[in-house]
């Protein structure tokens, strides 16, 4: 599973970052996690506004901190 | 209800702290017992409705509505859109990329930046709070007309060259809005709640406190020959002070609602507010990523003209 936090590195990027991976080894999912903080790369998500989450390639999430629950929801939906 | 509260606060200091209400230290400790119980109060339920509101306007929708928009009507609609659209400051430069991609005039999305800060929700709900809804109404009007006409100014002026050229090359691409249930936006407007107070609480508290010295300490009248109508410069000089105070934006408002209560002239609080919220200087290092200095430059003036201007109207007809 390919997973994208996009941010420019602010906290609440930070902290959304920080509840994937929580999320991820809650559920030991073994996932490829990365944090993209080029601007030019999150805006061909089509995002403006960060922390913006993304699961293989689809943004779930936008403008907003998802807790870690939220997290693991979105992930076992997928 | 807030009468209620402030009776409650009363029987507080005169029952179990014993101090008469009379006193000076009575005074003091009823004003920041009080108002930081109302604050704190009105800030958690207001900054949750606005946030739940603020959930509907991705800034994604707002550039999608505006760039269907024209003329004045662009302006104005950007300005409203500004004050419900959420973003924090970091994604200010995502957000100036994309909507100047989606063909939106530079004018346009001035307009959008300029109320956005202006018309900040935690100063909005303390005006509310310390001044009364007919204040911060006059507040979000003017923050809204000071967006509109700014954002006018600045399109007029041709300024397209002083954006960062590589803003022009980046290409946006398209998704689908995410669906959001109710639930989610709860949870976003819980979060919001969180976020906000947990970052203010102890500057609201401070500036109470300090309001609260003032409140129960300084002579009446005192400030009223300073910064009072009568003194032309005293709109001018609160704006300078209050560009470099940004970090304490929001523990300045008690602070000034006391030196109201002092003679200070309301415009002239008005004015010294929302340059504290609109000018800030981190907000200047975010946007120089997309726009040349010169730009930066010219922003700022026009909207710290406008702030003097909007103050020196409300002394004079408030």
């Amino acid at each position: 599973m390919k997973i994208r936090v996009l941010g420019a590195g602010c906290k609440n990027c930070a902290q959304l970052e920080q509840n994937v991976f929580n999320a991820a080894a809650e559920l030991g999912i073994d996932a490829d996690i990365q944090k993209i903080e080029d601007v030019a790369e999150i805006m061909k998500y089509g995002v403006m506004s960060t922390p913006a989450l993304v699961i293989n390639g689809k943004v779930v999430a936008a403008g907003r901190v998802l807790n870690t629950e939220e997290i693991k929801r979105l992930l076992t939906k997928q | 209800m807030s009468a209620l509260l402030s009776h409650l606060v009363r029987l507080l200091v005169e029952n179990v702290f014993r101090i008469s209400i009379n006193s000076r230290l009575g005074e003091s400790l009823h004003f920041f017992i009080y108002d930081s119980l109302k604050i704190l109060l009105l800030l958690s339920f207001m900054i949750f409705a606005i946030s739940y509101i603020r959930s509907f306007f991705p800034p994604e929708k707002t550039r999608q509505v505006l760039s269907k928009f024209g003329g004045f009507t662009a302006h104005l609609m950007a300005s409203l859109l500004g004050i419900v659209t959420p973003f924090c400051s970091c994604s200010s430069v995502p957000l100036f990329i994309g909507f100047v991609e989606a063909g939106i005039p530079l004018g346009v999305t001035f307009s959008f930046l300029i109320t956005s800060p202006i018309v900040n929700e935690v100063a909005l709900v303390m005006l509310v709070g310390l001044f009364g809804l007919k204040i911060a109404l006059v507040y979000v009007i003017t923050g809204v007309l000071i967006g509109t006409f700014g954002g006018i100014i600045i399109g007029k002026l041709g300024l397209e060259k002083y954006v960062e050229e590589y803003v022009y090359q980046i290409t946006t691409g398209q998704r689908e809005e995410e669906k959001m249930t109710w639930k989610d936006r709860v949870q976003f407007a819980k979060a919001n709640v969180k976020d906000i107070v947990k970052r203010v609480w102890l500057f609201i508290l401070i500036g109470i406190a300090v309001g609260a010295i003032i409140h129960g300490y300084v002579p009446e009248n005192f400030l009223t020959e300073y910064a009072g109508r009568g003194n032309p410069l005293a709109v001018f000089v609160a704006v300078a002070l209050g560009i470099p105070l940004y970090s304490n934006a929001i523990g300045t408002i008690p602070v000034v609602e006391a030196l109201i209560g002092k003679g200070v002239a309301i415009g002239t609080a008005l004015a010294f507010m929302m340059a504290v919220t609109a000018l800030s200087l981190p907000e200047m290092i975010i946007l120089r990523k997309v726009i040349k200095p010169r730009l930066i430059g010219i922003f700022v003036s026009i909207t710290g003209v406008s702030i003097v201007m909007v103050g020196y109207l409300f002394n004079f007809i408030l």
